[in-house]
């Protein structure tokens, strides 16, 4: 039972308790390794994009292929690196620092990462199977209707799969967060990352279903024939438009609002500061996250709404300026005066302030309907968004590994390695990215598969192609940097940063139970108002007592593994041969199978006896 | 002694409450039959004009769904201001999409 | 070492069951905030609805199709169903394991009746009108949202059974109460979009 005495297990036996784990800290590492798969995979398809552009009219790759790598990288990039990234780290910090044991539904939150896996894998096997979805991420009906092929069916399947799995991991958190908060932890003392991931949880579970709905709408007219989206019966493909965003605006917020969260606690523990206008701060955040669901309609602006509806949403895009100002400030007023340390993780926070910002202002220029009509489909937008969710949430998952690395793996990432990673990083994403604003402006087109010559596009190009390397040696090194520091960095200490919060109260990386005796918080940053007024120890909120755990279950992999295979099955449907009915109607019937011997099976999980807990918290105190 | 006393003495006032409630539910069942009977009725002998019929038929769906709400699922009850606030949110999100597609999805 | 769980199986239960232990509540807010989310996604598929309803390609219309006496029947199922949840819930909080079961029992049966007419519903629409989900963006939207509604009743119909079934000869604890509870906050809100269904699907579709 207890983590001591497990000692070196075999390669077969870690891999069984990573497949069958209810753990929070556990299921963080598997969405981390997948999620950055797929940021691997979505970083060679970006490669891809810009050696085909480095130079004029070059015949890289074709132009269908181009088509479908532009499509997978932006789905990639979006639905299966940064998402689940982000769910890693919220899985790895957020029950630590509300001082909770795990999560609300830890069956649930093991089934979330393998419907997350197997769509993934599932919209990635459309490469070897003929084609990949190529009708940009955004997959517009009046596009995806005339896709040939079966790509775009790979998307339907893969999207709905994953995004299922990220809709329970939004109910899942919400829950944590009101019913599990350690005694003393009020609303107004969790951490900004805590209240970060509440508020995107949120937004997760108000965004998701429009995608569900969006996604069953094109899977009945691609796989169906039925006629939402077809004009000659009456359907409108507006329709997907506005589905399309009305869950696309949250989820950039939803991209975005955890890092906000993220690098407040950055800021603060790095300054040795309280974080400079909390309350504004947890404001700003909801506020963000309730603009954020009325400005949708900016995305299409050039769809002909009218200028009433135009005009509306315009200045509605603006106001969202207001809040993430507000962030901004208060991020700087937290540094000014506190004792700023400078390591990889704040390196990383503070090369996200101006990228961030500029993404910021170039999207209040996007916000203004009028100017919306030079810039639309440009390399402006390309360059817009790109410096919001690489300088925003690339920057903050990368200062998150490095924040959180000790916590979730033991040991502290190299820092000469970590300052490579970020200044190559770092200038190669300006070099790749600031240019094409000027591109965009000159009139260059997103998602065309080669430019001309001599419409001076040829440098700018070439410098963007050249910025895109940086990053790809930047990844590289990052890499290495989690090998060498696997194998050479010593173990850490539970709170190498002198932390302020509650995560780095326990062992790193924490017992499988988190915490002996839930802790008593006494105000916002419970461990540094110890280290000041106290021992430096937050005392127990809770009588030493039986510690209540789930059980494993391989169910949750298995469920995932019959939508898998009943994506397939879907995806083929109207194909010939019953094999793909029986994929169909198997995958989904085991599926189903399995949840029904989930429900059928009771599960009282187990107890960690008093003693243990004694035993272990006496080993600490030595 | 007296503690069992007691305890037995909560128990019946919970169940009185209990059956207060249950009381009340009744009602609104009753109220939510009336009002289905009236929006079918004025559809049915439909001599009222379209303008004032379909405000009246929506408002209608909204106090039954707001008995359904708060008696049935007790909304009104303490310990349900979080659910509250995510049925409001759910609301407010769907109202956007509503008007979203109602308004300007021209066709 | 081992603990035998008798805290889930009190001699006398709590006054609110469904809420004692940790996992009750979260389930208790995990599927309240589920529903949050089902409000959106209803919502779309109204708005996806209405934004298509007159698009009906030279097919019949909404008011040449709907029928009142069947919707108004299906109506009072559905309604009559959410009275016996609630008073299922109330035994609950009795502790009375045999009525609650009873009255379940009678709202799974209500449930199934509900099916039944929507399902001769629609074979009615199929064979009499050639209406169907590939015959128009109407026909396409009203099969959606409808059906997507009977689909969250079937899933109820199923759910209340597993849970029908393996409860037969347990009576009731703190670890079953919570999933009974749940279940019957589900089933109101299939009711409450049901509400909505009827007035704006139905009459309204009726009235034109």
């Amino acid at each position: 039972m207890s983590t001591a005495a497990m000692g070196k297990r075999s390669f077969g036996a870690v891999l069984w308790d990573y497949m069958t784990t209810v753990d929070h800290k556990k299921i963080a590492h598997l969405y981390l390794a997948g999620g950055g798969f797929f940021f691997i995979l979505g970083g060679i398809e970006a490669l891809i994009i810009r050696i085909q552009l480095i130079k004029p009219e070059n015949d890289f790759i074709s132009a269908g292929f181009y088509n479908e790598v532009i499509t997978m990288h932006g789905t990639t990039m979006i639905f299966l690196a940064a998402m689940p990234m982000m769910i890693g780290l919220m899985n790895a910090a957020m029950p630590l620092q509300i001082g909770a044991r795990d999560v609300a539904f830890p069956f649930v939150n093991a089934l979330s990462f393998w419907l997350f896996f197997f769509g993934g894998i599932l919209l990635n096997i459309s490469f070897l199977t003929g084609g990949a979805p190529d009708a940009g991420w955004t997959s517009y009906a009046s596009l995806a209707m005339q896709s040939p092929g079966h790509g775009v069916d790979y998307y339907v399947a893969g999207l709905q799969i994953a995004g299922a799995g990220t809709l329970m991991g939004g109910i899942n958190f919400l829950a944590t967060i009101v019913t599990m908060r350690a005694p003393g932890m009020t609303y107004m003392r969790m951490p900004l990352f805590s209240w970060a991931t509440f508020v995107t949880s949120i937004l997760i579970l108000f965004a998701f279903p429009p995608l569900t709905i969006n996604l069953f709408l094109l899977m009945f007219d691609r796989m169906f024939d039925t006629a939402f989206f077809n004009v000659a019966l009456g359907g409108n493909t507006i329709i997907y438009q506005h589905l399309f965003w009305i869950f696309g605006h949250p989820e950039v917020y939803i991209l975005i609002l955890p890092f906000f969260g993220l690098f407040s606690d950055i800021f603060s523990t790095f300054s040795r500061k309280r974080l400079f206008g909390y309350t504004a701060m947890v404001f700003a955040t909801m506020l963000i996250a309730f603009l954020g669901f009325m400005v949708w309609a900016h995305h299409m602006f050039t769809v002909g709404l009218g200028p009433v509806a135009n005009s509306i949403f315009a200045v509605g895009t603006m106001a969202i300026a207001v809040p993430t100002g507000i962030k901004i400030f208060n991020w700087l007023l937290t540094m000014w005066g506190g004792q700023v340390t400078i390591n990889s993780a704040m390196l990383w926070a503070l090369g996200f302030i101006p990228s961030f910002t500029i993404g910021g202002v170039t999207g209040v220029m996007l916000g203004s309907a009028v100017a919306d009509y030079q810039y639309h489909d440009t390399y402006f937008v390309i360059a817009h968004f790109h410096y919001v969710i690489v300088g925003g949430s690339v920057f903050g998952i990368f200062a998150g590994l490095h924040y959180w690395w000790p916590k979730m793996f033991g040991r502290v990432l190299n820092e000469t390695l970590g300052k490579w990673t970020f200044w190559l990083f770092f200038i190669g994403f300006h070099l790749t990215f600031f240019i094409q604003h000027f591109l965009g402006l000159m009139g260059m087109p997103r998602r065309y598969w080669v430019f001309l010559h001599d419409q001076g596009l040829e440098l700018g190009n070439l410098i963007s192609s050249v910025g895109a390397f940086f990053m790809g040696v930047a990844s590289i090194i990052f890499v290495y940097n989690i090998i060498y520091t696997a194998i050479k960095e010593e173990k850490a200490e539970a709170d190498p940063w002198d932390g302020r919060t509650l995560e780095w109260t326990v062992s790193s990386p924490p017992p499988y139970y988190n915490f002996e005796q839930l802790p008593l918080v006494r105000g916002l940053d419970p461990l540094w108002i110890e280290k000041m007024e106290g021992d430096g120890t937050v005392p127990p909120g809770e009588p030493l007592d039986d510690v209540h755990m789930p059980n494993g279950s391989i169910l949750p992999l298995l469920m995932g593994l019959g939508f898998f295979i009943a994506g397939f099955g879907f995806i083929y449907q109207d194909g010939q041969g019953s094999l793909w009915y029986l994929a169909l109607y198997g995958g989904m019937a085991f599926a189903i199978g399995c949840m029904v011997v989930r429900s059928l099976k009771d599960d009282y999980g187990y107890y960690i006896p008093k003693e243990e807990l004694q035993k272990a918290l006496e080993g600490e105190a030595k | 002694m007296t503690n069992e006393v007691n305890t037995e003495q909560a128990e019946l006032l919970r169940r009185k409450k209990s059956k207060d409630e249950m009381k009340k539910q009744l009602i609104s069942f009753g109220m939510m039959i009336v009002f289905t009977l009236i929006s079918f009725g004025l559809v049915a002998v439909g001599t009222i004009e379209r303008m004032y019929i379909l405000p009246i038929l929506f408002v209608m769906a909204i106090v039954q769904a707001g008995f359904q709400f708060y008696y049935f699922m007790h909304l009104k009850d303490r310990d349900h201001e979080m659910p509250a606030t995510f049925i409001y949110g759910g609301v407010w999100a769907g109202f956007l999409t509503l008007a979203g597609l109602m308004v300007i999805s021209w066709w | 070492m081992s603990h035998d769980h008798s805290n889930l199986f009190p001699e006398t239960l709590p006054a609110e069951p469904e809420k004692a232990t940790l996992e009750g509540k979260n389930k208790f807010f995990g599927l309240w905030f589920f529903l949050g989310g089902e409000t959106v996604l209803f919502a779309s598929l109204f708005g996806t609805y209405l934004a298509l309803k007159n698009s009906t390609a030279g097919g019949p219309a909404s008011d040449e199709l709907f029928g009142l006496g069947l919707v108004f029947l299906m109506t009072m199922l559905l309604l009559t169903s959410s009275l016996t949840s609630v008073y299922a819930m109330y035994h609950m909080r009795n502790g009375d394991f045999k009525k609650m079961y009873l009255w379940l029992a009678i709202t799974g049966l209500l449930g199934i009746g509900f099916l039944a007419c929507e399902i001769y519903e629609f074979a009615h629409y199929i064979t009499d009108y050639g209406f169907t989900f590939r015959s128009s963006a109407f026909g396409s939207a009203f099969y959606a949202l409808v059906g997507f509604h009977g689909g969250h009743v079937l899933f109820g119909i199923c759910w209340l059974l597993s849970l029908l079934i393996r409860n037969a000869k347990r009576g009731l604890n703190l670890y079953n109460a919570p999933k009974f509870n749940t279940f019957s906050l589900y089933w109101h809100f299939i009711d409450v979009v049901w509400v909505f269904i009827f007035t704006v699907v139905y009459l309204m579709g009726k009235v034109g």
